[in-house]
């Protein structure tokens, strides 16, 4: 019989990774509903001090797997160690976050485990029949749909900024075990040659609280420097829309969209956006929307909270300058 | 080099997306496109045939308005088409739809297949790692740049927050992100040629399947929309003192700053 919620903790540089805590959070949460011991993974190198972290963020056993050739991530030989041990363990369930991390592993652990995937959830219940019932956009947003699986283990990702992170308490302790890495040699075959991190100060897109982003209003690669220094006040991520990536003003890694990033974040401030559907796919699940736009007939306004129509070179200066005051 | 490409034709992203009477995706009167992840595929497959010489031939599983797709991609410079159309389809899950590829696959030489790394439609992002798990070859998503020199591929891929560079033999499975490449237009010379090029049609039996052996993993409760947000207020007056508004608003009222 199925038993347990497992969740696959990430960690960079040996830093447990926000998403990672919240499922952690839930997790306990669901665990508490079901009855069912909340489990966290970790691999990695060099990782035993995470155990403590994942205990007092809602664990009740850590299973850490620590070895050289999981110190960065590789799609062979994390499914290699991860397959064992849930086919060992039999939980009922195998959460992980829809991070890079999330969205190579996940599907390649799926078909080994010859099991279904509910990929990218944004909501999560307990369901007496299925055990767990998982709320997913579709066409970036623009419908969800309602996913069970038929089989166990049952296995999500889930994307950042969905759950909220409780507070750690430190006084909770979990059972920790240590598992070797059993990895298979036909899972080596890709190699990992260079991780580049690019050096920003600014948060992940797709993890930031707030999202300063810039359209074709921003008529420039080079006033983007408004928009950062705006973001470097509040710690944003800044974002684009896809007009302003087209035009080669941005990489498209800052793209927010239906062909760039879904974003979730607490306040979306969005700069000379006209908000075409495409784009209000990408971030219309934002708690809070600000729109600054010379068209008072733009569509981002239709789905703005507060909005000021004006130019955003003279309102964006002023609003760093006021935030300045607000969060020193 | 012989190549595979595996398309999915989407819906149109200006596609407004509304549930019919049964409470499902209603696709009437909806613009179909080739999913825009997968013409990055479309474009490397094409290049690599250019550059080593071989075969492109597009996949796709659909009804039979996918043939459109394959047409467009062979009039792109892909040299053959397979569909792969079921009634039982359907209802298959990604679990089921990498299943079926991989036998469709299995009818083609292949020394390296490329997909979209994720469809604007479902937003699953999992057949080509799936089927990379079966086919038991390694699989880079998510690429940004592809080398290959004699059988050996250099790839670079975006995580979070950069890029990391994998090397691996092949055959391989690779996905593809926007910024691969700038996908060409078909030429009229092209959509001409593309009439008379192979295009040929799988059911599941002629894979060797039946609609039991595809019975999916995962099952579909509902389908909703999301709820229309309401417009907020337009803070009115001069750009500085509505700017100074707004900051007030966000602190005092909204309580996020």
């Amino acid at each position: 019989m199925a038993k347990g919620i497992f969740i696959i903790v990430e960690q960079r540089n040996l830093e447990i990774r926000k998403v990672s805590l919240e499922l952690l959070s839930q997790g306990r949460k669901i665990a508490d509903q079901t009855g069912d011991p909340l489990v966290a993974i970790i691999l990695g190198q060099g990782i035993d001090g995470l155990a403590a972290t994942a205990a007092a963020s809602g664990a009740d056993k850590v299973i850490l797997v620590d070895d050289a050739k999981l110190a960065d991530y590789t799609t062979g030989a994390y499914t290699s160690v991860l397959n064992k041990i849930i086919r060992k363990e039999e939980p009922q369930a195998v959460l992980m976050g829809n991070t890079a991390i999330g969205k190579d592993l996940a599907p390649r652990l799926a078909q080994r485990l010859g099991v279904g995937l509910a990929s990218d959830c944004t909501g999560m219940e307990t369901d007496a029949a299925s055990f767990l019932v998982f709320k997913r956009p579709i066409y970036a947003g623009k419908a969800f749909e309602y996913l069970t699986s038929n089989v166990r283990p049952i296995l999500a990702t889930v994307r950042p900024n969905t759950f909220a992170l409780a507070a750690p308490d430190a006084s909770r302790s979990a059972e920790v075990v240590k598992e070797a890495a059993d990895i298979d040699a036909a899972d080596l075959r890709a190699i990992l040659k260079e991780v580049a991190i690019a050096a920003s100060k600014r948060p992940d897109l797709t993890e930031a609280n707030i999202i300063v982003s810039g359209g074709r209003g921003m008529k420039g690669p080079e006033n983007y420097v408004i928009l950062e220094a705006l973001a470097d006040v509040i710690g944003a991520a800044v974002g684009a829309s896809r007009a302003a990536v087209d035009s080669g003003w941005k990489e498209h890694k800052f793209q927010v969209g239906q062909t760039g990033k879904t974003v979730a974040p607490t306040l979306y401030i969005a700069c000379g956006i006209s908000g075409a559907i495409q784009h209000l796919a990408g971030m219309g699940s934002s708690k809070f929307i600000v729109a600054i736009n010379k068209d008072p007939e733009a569509n981002i306004f239709n789905v703005a909270d507060y909005g000021i129509v004006g130019d955003l070179f003279d309102v964006v200066p002023v609003l760093t300058e006021e935030f300045k005051k607000i969060v020193k | 080099m012989n190549i595979i490409v595996y398309i999915k034709q989407t819906f149109d992203t200006e596609a407004k997306i509304v549930l019919d009477g049964s409470g499902k995706i209603d696709a009437n009167g909806v613009n179909l496109i080739i999913n825009p992840y997968d013409e990055f595929a479309i474009e490397e497959g094409i290049r690599l045939k250019e550059k080593f010489g071989g075969e492109v031939t597009v996949v796709s599983i659909g009804g039979a308005r996918a043939q459109e797709a394959i047409r467009t991609a062979l009039a792109m410079g892909a040299d053959k088409g397979v569909l792969v159309t079921d009634p039982a389809l359907e209802s298959a899950d990604e679990w089921g739809i990498a299943e079926t590829l991989a036998k469709a696959a299995a009818k083609v030489p292949c020394d390296i297949l490329i997909t979209g790394r994720i469809a604007i439609d479902d937003g699953a992002s999992q057949l080509g790692i799936r089927l990379a798990e079966i086919l038991n070859v390694p699989s880079i998503s998510s690429i940004l740049k592809l080398d290959i020199e004699g059988t050996h591929v250099t790839a670079v891929r975006e995580i979070d927050g950069g890029t990391e560079t994998i090397e691996a033999d092949l055959p391989v499975i690779l996905t593809a992100q926007k910024g691969l490449n700038d996908p060409r237009y078909p030429s009229v010379a092209g959509i001409m040629k593309a009439k008379k090029k192979p295009l040929q049609t799988f059911s599941l039996a002629d894979l060797g399947l039946s609609a039991g052996d595809l019975a999916p993993k995962m099952s579909v409760q509902k389908y909703t929309l999301p709820e229309a947000r309401q417009a907020g207020r337009k803070i009115p007056g001069d750009a500085a003192p509505a700017a100074q508004e707004l900051a007030r608003l966000l602190h005092e009222e909204a309580k996020i700053l």
